[in-house]
């Protein structure tokens, strides 16, 4: 579903990333970990085309994301996309914020659009929320609200961008409780996280990143097993011991 | 102390101020809502990526906010004919008119002051957002309509009434044209009748009741809208 082929990038003279290459499989969830500065989030960014690279290539359902021919924002409406902080538009409602990708994109009708914000508002908890400003709500509603308007798009694939880093820690379970059922439903996901719990539970593979390379790329058992290098145990001894 | 003053100059006088204050307030509306179009548009540009569009748009407003106003309008009402005769090589070719061509000059020196601000709200408005609205599958127009520019506008309004209010005052620069606002009406009141004292007091106190509870409002707008943050 989802091919990343020796990518680079650069900021100027910093190399952000190197040569990355991992694939995420249909129906595969694969959690991208490693320090901060890694490079994961420019990694997961590069998936649905929102920050350029210079060098490789990134295909998404059989689709170049990197080609100057491709129609990026309609390829982008396919991929469900949800941020560290959110990112819903405060000067709407939130069924606003659920209805308007498929209203201007996918030209649904409003009642359409409606109907299905209502469906998904229900299946995240929060459907008596609908008529609220995301101002209004706490951080884990928000992120849930955000996870229902990546739905709404009707995804192939869903990139979740470090989505509990931004919580209180009473929050982060009722937003992986909602992660933890979409991966069971067979969604394809891409989650940059640290929450290790998550990654044992949930993920088929787990990616480790570390100043712009990808350290290891290993099934979730050899992963939290036994990580090859010695950077990935050390992060993973820093990560689980306490 | 006003023993010496004759009020009565500005009662007579009101209904041809009333006039003037028409055309005073019609010509900063008009020019406020040209600017503020016009505005957004070299914002736009200037943020551009593409340097055939934002250096234009940083070279014009570079130019105009350095130039006075008044030879804006000057160069509007007198250079712009004698170019257009030039061009079309039509001795008789008429100019714009002095209301025409003084609105084109405010709409023009108004949008480049109102290009910056619109620019520093567009800044203001977490780069998040914009993500947020092309991972949707928005287009930038798009994005920029129903997602950047609307909370952009939300953060500037006070700066642009404010930016409005100062237009407000700089309209009365038309008389260098021939054109007649209020405080034009004012002056040629003030000559024909050898009032000046009175009726300039009169037009400041005008001037400044107006601006004044403008900015009244504009900052109670502000509080408000802080507390709704």
């Amino acid at each position: 579903m989802i091919e990343i082929r020796n990518i680079g990038k650069w900021y100027g003279s910093f190399q952000v990333l190197k040569n990355c290459t991992t694939r995420v499989a249909s129906g595969e969830v694969v959690v991208v970990c490693g320090p901060s500065g890694s490079g994961k989030s420019t990694l997961i960014k590069c998936v649905n085309g929102l920050e350029p690279f210079q060098q490789g290539e990134v295909m998404v359902d059989g689709i170049s994301v990197g080609a100057p021919d491709t129609d990026l924002p309609r390829l982008r409406s396919r991929i469900g996309m949800v941020f560290q902080n959110f990112e819903l538009f405060p000067h709407m409602k939130v069924i606003d914020n659920i209805n308007l990708g498929q209203v201007k994109v996918l030209g649904r009708s409003r009642d359409e659009a409606t109907e299905k914000s209502m469906k998904l508002l229900e299946r995240v908890g929060l459907k008596d929320h609908a008529p609220k400003y995301p101002g209004q709500l706490s951080g884990g509603q928000q992120q849930r609200v955000a996870i229902a308007r990546a739905l709404a798009m009707d995804p192939i694939a869903m990139l979740f961008d470090e989505p509990t880093s931004a919580l209180d820690p009473e929050m982060i379970n009722e937003v992986l409780d909602v992660m933890t059922e979409l991966a069971k439903e067979g969604m394809t996901m891409m989650v940059v996280t640290h929450e290790m719990g998550f990654a044992s539970r949930v993920a088929h593979r787990v990616v480790f990143m570390d100043h712009g390379e990808i350290e290891e790329d290993a099934k979730k058992e050899d992963f939290f097993g036994k990580p090859r290098s010695e950077r990935a145990q050390h992060f993973l001894s820093k990560i689980l011991h306490h | 102390m006003f023993s010496g003053f004759d009020f009565d100059v500005i009662q007579r006088a009101l209904p041809y101020m009333g006039q003037g204050m028409l055309f005073t307030l019609g010509l900063t509306l008009l020019a406020m809502i040209g600017g503020i179009v016009l505005g957004t548009l070299f914002a736009l540009m200037r943020l551009s990526s593409f340097t055939a569009l934002s250096a234009p748009a940083g070279g014009y407003v570079n130019l105009l906010r350095s130039t006075p106003l008044i030879l804006v309008i000057f160069w509007f009402y007198f250079l712009v004919p004698l170019a257009v005769k030039k061009l079309t090589g039509d001795p008789y070719a008429a100019g714009l008119g002095p209301f025409h061509s003084a609105l084109i000059a405010f709409t023009l020196f108004e949008a480049a002051y109102y290009c910056e601000i619109i620019r520093a709200g567009i800044q203001s408005v977490p780069r998040g957002q914009v993500f947020a609205a092309y991972a949707l599958g928005l287009t930038y127009r798009q994005s920029m309509m129903k997602v950047i520019l609307p909370q952009a506008f939300r953060n500037m309004i006070p700066i642009l009434l404010t930016q409005g209010i100062i237009l407000f005052q700089d309209t009365s620069l038309v008389y260098v044209v021939g054109l007649t606002d209020f405080m034009g009406a004012a002056s040629k009141v003030a000559q024909r009748d050898g009032r000046l004292v009175e009726m300039y007091l009169f037009a400041a106190l005008i001037y400044f009741l107006m601006c004044y509870s403008a900015s009244y409002f504009v900052k109670w707008l502000q509080a408000r809208y802080n507390v709704g943050r």
